[in-house]
């Protein structure tokens, strides 16, 4: 494959005469190869109706087609025809009627068809894993589903909503992962015990994108296969390499020597010294997650709004902004990420001790007091407790931080059992009920109701009239209408919610410079490996 | 060999009394045993050496907020990763603009803690375990050695992890579940060398002479085995400061913003490649101390060691 | 074990009915120590901080799916019950599945653990090598400089954080001066997957495919990590021998043959370190053992699939029967070790024998 390689060193023995057989001083990658160093340790499952981690939607991109998705050279122009050609909407906007796209075949050759369709969401709404309520919230469920999602013939599918959503809503949904359409007689054919092939999909593919699964190491790497009848066009790439580099220093020593393509993880003091490196240019791409800290309602001195207030003055946003977090998060407080429809730009906070303290005074806190933040241990978030313990103690109050490891952190959120949360939030599908959903809907605050998935749950926070406010939003048909009632939404949450936004996530993606056209999917969707180009 | 030496200098008052070759009492003569244990550990320079490092380690724990020049957990953002000698901070700031030299200084008696408890506990529950077992054999071997086995065999990452857990989080626990952990391995050094000794003639002549098994143990095999032990458990220390750090990634050791070295060192991780100081120095510092140890716990093996000083 | 060959002693029966004896009692404390590993292993996986529920549904799991799957994972059950069910499952050779690569536990670790293996057993092998010669040099030049050296040099390595360590090595060997493949694991990326696992272990599976482009590739990666590894078991290593030997030194024995006339060379080398390797045997086999149970951050750093990896991951993500796999897998590891020290013990020293 690479001459330079087979001149790899000659052995331990030989390691002192090394560089009479030294590689070539610059390696490269193969020139129809992609090589990406990224973490893929979240990955426990490659089964569309199944996974819900982040590095599992990049490579589910771009190994399955859905209903409707993106272009990727075009993410703000929303949701476009893909394996449906066309839809239309009837019955006062509860029936989709989706024309299939014809001639376009799974990996395995089989024929894309309505049936498949059916299959894979029918297969979503029945095995109920995790990301099901993506499709459930709009009236599914395994004794319905018979009627509500239905191949009319080969080339039509149809499916039934409970009442009328905004159209925006329910497509939006239709691009997320869950709505993959996977290749139903494959699948069918590896079903165990009618497990629904869930078994056997963990850990394989049967779509019709851009690339097939070769295989996939779990923490160690995935290979990608190109799909040559790919209905967009063959990808100039035949394989793509994902391999989990779990270092940011490790990951740059790999791209500047040429080893990968692409580095995904390089911390903002690795993106400064690369940046200024000759053949390595960094990309800046806004992403959907949101980074923030919330309070717990249940506990009383927390509850009070103007304790709420001044806790949003006592964060130093620019500073961290500036420093540690530098070109990989911008200040941003509101619940939607910026992009969305109905997004908020105002930034009404800003580190204000005095001001804190005032609050804090008429609170009858001025003496301060004690609280914990838990938070797990990742460094730019355990850098952020340690900068809000540092402006937080201005005013007298006196953190202590708890780390720990994720699973940890979060079974306590989910227990309701903390004072303060300091973690990050990232939109299940591009819409913009999914975040408020969580963090502005909350039917029931009871403790038996354990919605333990919604946010606003979590933190005991009871809001009826928001809560009605974000299910009006959902049923509103006027694009423009909605987005001015998100927008409302978020004014008011983020003067009295419990909740203090502070950042949106920025990735940057050091490339070499022969590689063009890698997309990270921005706040919306996945990455797409499949225009990539060098 | 450090016998020459003594007897040149001339013995008066209460150097006499301790050099004493006919002891009145039973305290004389341990004081002058201990009197002579300190010149042949002071003759020897790198032990010295060694011993000093601890008592700066020492020094420096008890007076840190005099030695600090800075506080220790202040931050300023916009002179963060400051190189050492920079903006006056003489080993540099870390990621949060935190001066390092005063983190290095508070950090000293956690160290110091840490440092103490498992050298102290560890290596105890492992002669006692190792001793009993090699000397006493049979059925009691067996069981006492599968325990050992058990623990020795297990990830220790794993098993410190579940005596955390079951003990809560915090920097005592973790050391606590270090020395739990860290027990195993001087057990079954205990256990080989007293297979070694137990058939030795002197150990017969004293059984005959009517010692029972404990004192055999506690008076004759001990001391045999503590050299092993002791270069053990000083090579270990700075492990052991290490651990404490891996346990700290895990939110089971020190939490931030305490300037746990080893948690420092972690914390400079990621800043590696353009900010090499902010995990070296809090490297070298445990080099410094554990060299020390080092030092240190070769001097004291050949001053508790019985077998050297017949020579 | 020397329980087993004291009772053997004891009674003068037939060879053959006493190795059967002893071999049967060898096989009973593998046993009894399997079981207690598996049970406090067990007991661990109870006890845990983190909810091995949470690892299989995610963070946004809403409650019902949540208590679905703790019914599916049979955790409303007494322990005792579980505990049943689970060594069950173990003794028909079934470690259940791996929540966190949604494969059987047995498969993995047949993929990690050969990883770990290869990268050891060259680290062990380099701590040998250079640790004993180094550890007797000191001995014999006890308090010279040559003494000095090997000590500062074994203890540099000993208490610098092991990714300082490896990730200076990288910049030096892979960034610098080449010297070294990159740190993607055991081969470059796209030799990959290309020799048949027959071992698991790449250079042996490559050397036996005949394969030796990938077999140089994959040594250039084994070098750095494995020498890293090797530096710590090299100043445990050499450090216990200059003990053993200073000791040993100043036996008699040792002065009767220097006064009898034999070469310092044949003093050192042919008694004292021969007498030495006994108790050399039992730090060596706690070194490997020790560089068996894998090392994360070493593995993390180069991104070598290994043990270590395996299960920090699976603990952290209460993957709890990758856990328990793993333990039994080092569990057994261990074992195996302190038996082949202790068999070796009795070969080597007369005085263990009697």
């Amino acid at each position: 494959m690479k001459l330079t390689r087979r001149s790899a060193v000659k052995g331990i023995g030989a390691l002192a005469a090394a560089p009479a057989f030294g590689r070539m001083a610059f390696a490269e990658t193969p020139p129809n190869m992609l090589v990406i160093a990224g973490t893929i340790d979240d990955i426990v499952s490659l089964d569309p109706q199944e996974s819900f981690e982040f590095s599992g939607s990049d490579i589910l991109n771009n190994m399955y087609g859905s209903l409707v998705s993106f272009d990727p050279k075009d993410l703000s122009a929303g949701y476009i025809p893909d394996l449906a050609e066309s839809w239309e909407i009837s019955n006062e906007g509860k029936t989709f009627t989706f024309k299939m796209r014809p001639g376009v075949k799974f990996t395995s050759g089989n024929p894309v068809t309505a049936k498949d369709v059916e299959y894979s969401l029918r297969r979503a709404v029945a095995m109920e894993k995790t990301p099901s309520f993506i499709l459930t919230q709009f009236g599914f469920n395994a004794d319905n589903m018979e009627e509500t999602l239905v191949a009319t013939d080969d080339m039509t599918f149809q499916l039934t909503t409970d009442k009328t959503y905004a159209t925006s809503f329910v497509l939006n949904c239709l691009t997320a992962t869950i709505a993959y359409v996977v290749d139903s007689e494959t699948v069918k054919a590896n079903e165990v015990d009618g497990d629904w092939g869930n078994g056997w999909l963990k850990t394989n593919s049967a779509g019709s994108g851009a690339y097939s699964l070769v295989n996939w190491k779990a923490n160690e790497s995935y290979t990608l296969q190109v799909n040559p009848e790919f209905w967009r066009g063959a990808p100039a790439m035949q394989r793509v390499i994902i391999q989990h580099i779990g270092e940011s220093a490790t990951q740059r020593l790999l791209l500047e020597k040429g080893d990968v393509d692409i580095a995904r993880n390089l911390t903002p003091e690795d993106i400064a010294a690369v940046e200024a490196q000759e053949g390595i240019e960094v990309d800046s791409d806004l992403r959907g997650r949101i980074m923030y800290f919330s309070l717990n309602q249940a506990k009383p001195i927390l509850s009070d709004p103007k304790v709420i207030e001044a806790m949003k003055y006592l964060v130093d946003y620019e500073g961290m902004a500036n420093s540690f977090l530098k070109g990989q998060y911008t200040v941003h407080q509101a619940f939607l990420p910026l992009t969305y429809m109905g997004e908020l730009k105002e930034k009404p906070y800003s580190l204000d001790i005095e001001k804190a303290k005032a609050l804090l005074a008429e609170a009858g806190h001025g003496d301060g007091f004690e609280l914990e933040i838990i938070v797990r241990t990742a460094q730019e978030r355990v850098q952020i407790a340690q900068s809000l313990q540092n402006t937080f103690a201005q005013a007298g109050i006196t953190v202590s931080i708890t780390q720990g490891t994720a699973k940890q952190i979060l079974a306590r959120y989910r227990a309701r059992d903390f004072d303060i949360y300091l973690g990050a939030w990232g939109p299940d599908y591009p819409d913009p009920h999914t975040n408020a959903d969580t963090f502005a809907h909350n039917p029931d605050n009871s403790l038996e109701a354990g919605l333990t998935g919604k946010l606003a749950w979590r933190n005991s926070w009871d809001i009826p009239e928001m809560t009605k406010a974000t299910e009006a939003a959902l049923v509103e048909q006027d694009r423009d209408t909605r987005a001015q009632m998100y927008v409302d939404i978020q004014r008011e949450w983020q003067k009295t919610s419990p909740f203090v936004p502070m950042f949106q996530k920025i990735e940057q993606v050091a490339r070499r410079s022969n590689v063009q056209g890698f997309v990270t999917g921005s706040a919306i969707t996945a990455a797409f490996y499949w225009p990539v180009t060098k | 060999m450090a016998s020459d030496t003594l007897q040149s200098t001339s013995h008066t008052g209460w150097r006499a009394w301790l050099l004493t070759d006919t002891p009145a009492s039973r305290m004389q003569a341990r004081l002058g045993q201990l009197y002579l244990g300190w010149r042949t550990f002071r003759s020897n320079p790198l032990a010295l050496i060694g011993f000093l490092i601890i008592v700066a380690l020492v020094l420096m724990a008890i007076f840190a907020p005099l030695l600090a020049v800075h506080d220790p957990y202040a931050q300023n953002l916009d002179l963060r990763l400051r190189a050492p000698g920079e903006d006056g901070y003489w080993l540099g700031s870390d990621d949060l603009g935190r001066d390092i030299w005063s983190r290095i200084v508070h950090g000293a008696p956690i160290t110091l803690q840490i440092v103490a408890i498992v050298a102290v506990t560890a290596p105890t529950i492992g002669l006692l375990v190792g001793t009993a077992a090699g000397y006493l054999g049979g059925w009691i071997d067996v069981v006492l050695m599968r325990i050992t086995d058990i623990f020795l065999a297990f990830p220790r990452l794993v098993l410190a992890l579940a005596f955390v857990a079951v003990l809560g989080a915090g920097i005592e626990n973790a050391i606590l579940a270090i020395t739990l952990t860290a027990w195993p391995p001087y057990a079954r050094i205990a256990r080989a060398e007293t297979l070694t000794i137990r058939r030795a003639d002197f150990i017969a002549a004293i059984r005959l002479q009517g010692a029972g098994p404990i004192r055999i143990i506690t008076g004759h095999i001990w001391p045999l085995c503590l050299s092993s032990i002791i270069i053990r458990v000083t090579l270990d220390m700075a492990g052991v400061i290490l651990t404490a750090a891996g346990l700290g990634f895990l939110g089971l050791g020190a939490q931030p913003p305490l300037p746990e070295w080893g948690a420092m060192i972690s914390a400079g991780r990621d800043f590696f490649l353009d900010s090499w100081w902010v995990a070296t120095i809090p490297g070298l510092a445990i080099f410094i101390v554990s060299l020390g140890f080092n030092l240190l716990g070769d001097g004291l093996r050949d001053v508790l060691d019985p077998k050297r000083k017949s020579a | 074990m020397t329980d087993t060959t004291a009772a053997a002693g004891r009674r003068r029966t037939a060879p053959l009915v006493r190795r059967g004896a002893a071999l049967l009692s060898t096989l009973g404390v593998i046993a009894v120590t399997m079981f207690g590993l598996i049970f406090v292993t067990f007991i661990i996986g109870r006890v845990m901080p983190v909810d091995p529920v949470l690892a299989v549904v995610g963070e946004r799991a809403s409650k019902e799916i949540y208590d679905r799957v703790y019914f599916e994972m049979g955790l409303d059950k007494s322990l005792v019950e579980q505990f049943w069910i689970y060594l069950t499952d173990v003794l028909t050779g079934n470690f259940g599945t791996s929540t966190l690569t949604a494969r059987p536990v047995v498969e993995d670790i047949a993929r990690v653990f050969p990883a770990t293996l290869e990268l050891a057993t060259i680290g062990v092998i380099i701590g040998i090598v250079f640790g004993v010669p180094m550890g007797v040099t000191a001995a014999v030049y006890q308090g010279r400089w040559p003494d000095h050296v090997v000590r500062l040099f074994g203890l540099f390595g000993y208490s610098m954080p092991i990714f300082w360590l490896a990730l200076m090595g990288l910049i030096i060997f892979y960034g610098n001066l080449d010297w070294v493949g990159a740190p993607t694991g055991r081969v470059d990326v796209f030799y990959q997957d290309i020799v048949p696992p027959v071992t698991g272990m790449i250079l042996i599976d490559s050397a036996i495919a005949g394969d030796w482009t990938i077999f140089w590739n994959a040594v250039s990666h084994v070098v750095l990590p494995a020498a890293i590894l090797g530096y710590y078991s090299l100043a445990y290593i050499s450090r216990m021998t200059r003990s053993f030997m200073i000791e040993e030194l100043s036996k008699e024995y040792v002065t009767t043959a220097r006064v009898k006339g034999l070469s310092e060379r044949a003093v050192i080398w042919r008694h004292a370190v021969g007498n030495v390797s006994v108790p050399l045997i039992t730090v060596i086999a706690l070194s490997y053992a020790n560089l068996l149970e894998g090392s994360v951050l070493t593995e993390t750093i180069f991104s070598w699939p290994g043990l270590g990896q395996y299960i920090t991951n699976a603990l952290l993500n209460a993957d709890m029967a990758a856990v328990l796999g793993g333990t039994v897998v080092v569990g057994l590891t261990f074992v195996g070790l302190n038996m082949l020290s202790d068999v070796l013990y009795r070969v080597l020293d007369p005085r263990a024998r009697s």
